[in-house]
């Protein structure tokens, strides 16, 4: 099986690039790479995301032909596809981070600072958060309920159709932190960063038929 | 609900660390992998490496560790120590670092913070800011603690959250190597003024100083060095204490 991250420079992957080998060992090939071709004969990709929404759309429209690509592999092949951080949140049709910017329009839904009840909260939301699973999600197999993941961001993806939410997690009111819509998955936290749970995580969506 | 971490801070010179946790059965005491990755094992909520190499000559060493321990350690590591440009703080997230910390450089030049969070994000700019009283201000120094600047830092604190950076790791030189708590007055004050997370550091010696850190210094992380590197408490311990006292952690 072979299982692309993308790099389309979004900033720092190296932790995701050593989870997944971590993980994979052997068994999993694991490609770093944003040649169309390689994704295209992935058998599951992986998009990864650091800095704004608006500088990561910016950044997968750099590379010519990369937002085709991956509408292929995930709308018209249905091939499973995993975002983590921004790479959930570019699933939307809308950001509001820096300026107004149009998302993958993947998922129905905008994503929008989180309320920080003035100052009550403190932004980033960084660290340590419990995730309240709400759906059964095939990347939970094996995680319990109130499991802890490791976040850290500033804004919030908020799906129009509420079903695709598979957990949230309270931080000034239910954030959405993860989401499943047939083979389309997200995080908002980095399993790559969340410990052995998240490797579970991550060992879930490669064993994903 | 969103826990308070508890993160232990290995010293790493010319690639060995300097004060480490004396296990019989640790292969190699000085090894910060090896440090690491019993801390990370242990539950610790993240790593922090400060790089206290003097010379010029062995400061490409800490990459290599970076590098090593990332592949072993999946929880977060900081790196600070030495970071002087953009460009130092690409090289150690491409090894691996997921934050730095950045002391002289944001106080000598404002663009580093600002031109580093724009292009990595603010979650990975960590600003360290050393402060020590005087009268009835804190200043910042520079270098190590060696210069002062004569910057406010509750002033500088601000400024540093408009520059971009993600969060703050104060540390109270008073305090510093005595074991006595931290600077609540300072911790407490810094937390009002920002937005962003506090990280307490300097003076911790025992677990109620961890507990003072959080209830009354409103930090959101407490960072500890000696009392986890001899072997006092372990992280374990410390965070089962932090609960006893209603404190949320990640257990």
């Amino acid at each position: 099986m072979n299982v692309t991250i993308v790099d389309y420079n979004s900033g720092n992957i190296s932790s995701v690039i050593n989870s997944f080998k971590e993980v994979a060992k052997d068994k999993v090939n694991i490609e770093v790479t944003s040649n169309l071709n390689k994704i295209k004969s992935s058998d599951k990709v992986v998009l990864p995301g650091q800095g704004s929404f608006k500088s990561c759309v910016e950044a997968l429209k750099k590379i010519d032909g990369l937002i085709d690509t991956l509408n292929e592999f995930a709308i018209t092949n249905k091939k499973p596809l995993l975002g983590i951080c921004v790479g959930l949140q570019m699933f939307a049709d809308i950001g509001y981070e820096e300026t107004e910017t149009k998302g993958l329009g993947w998922i129905s839904g905008k994503v929008l600072k989180i309320d920080n009840q003035n100052g009550k909260f403190k932004l980033p939301h960084i660290g340590w958060n419990e995730i309240n699973i709400i759906k059964d999600s095939k990347i939970f197999k094996d995680i319990k309920n109130n499991s802890h993941m490791y976040f850290v961001h500033s804004y919030e993806f908020i799906p129009e159709d509420k079903k695709v939410i598979s957990a949230t997690t309270d931080y000034s009111s239910k954030i959405v932190c993860s989401i499943e819509k047939e083979n389309i998955f997200g995080t908002q936290f980095h399993p790559e960063k969340s410990d052995k749970i998240g490797l579970n995580l991550i060992q879930n969506f490669l064993n994903l038929k | 609900m969103l826990k308070n971490r508890i993160i232990p801070c290995l010293d790493v010179k010319n690639g060995r660390v300097v004060k480490g946790i004396n296990f019989v059965d640790l292969k190699d005491a000085g090894d910060p992998v090896e440090q690491a990755k019993i801390y990370s094992d242990g539950g610790a909520d993240e790593i922090c490496f400060l790089d206290i190499t003097a010379s010029n000559e062995n400061r490409d060493i800490i990459y290599d560790v970076v590098e090593k321990t990332s592949k072993k350690c999946f929880v977060p590591l900081t790196v600070g120590g030495g970071i002087r440009s953009v460009e130092d703080i690409n090289r150690l997230l491409n090894c691996g670092a997921d934050k730095v910390s950045i002391n002289t450089a944001a106080v000598e030049n404002s663009k580093v913070v600002i031109d580093s969070s724009k292009k990595f994000g603010s979650q990975c700019i960590v600003v360290a800011i050393d402060a020590k009283k005087n009268g009835d201000k804190w200043e910042v120094f520079t270098h190590g603690g060696r210069n002062n600047s004569g910057i406010d830092a509750l002033e500088y604190v601000k400024q540093m959250q408009e520059n971009g950076a993600g969060e703050l790791l104060v540390t109270s030189m008073d305090r510093d190597g005595t074991q006595v708590g931290y600077d609540i007055d300072l911790m407490s004050k810094i937390s009002s003024k920002v937005n962003i997370p506090v990280i307490a550091s300097g003076g911790v010696g025992n677990l109620d100083h961890l507990v003072e850190g959080i209830k009354l210094g409103k930090a959101s992380a407490v960072l500890a060095a000696s009392i986890f590197h001899y072997g006092k408490y372990s992280v374990k311990e410390a965070k089962e204490y932090l609960d006893s006292k209603g404190i949320p952690v990640r257990i």
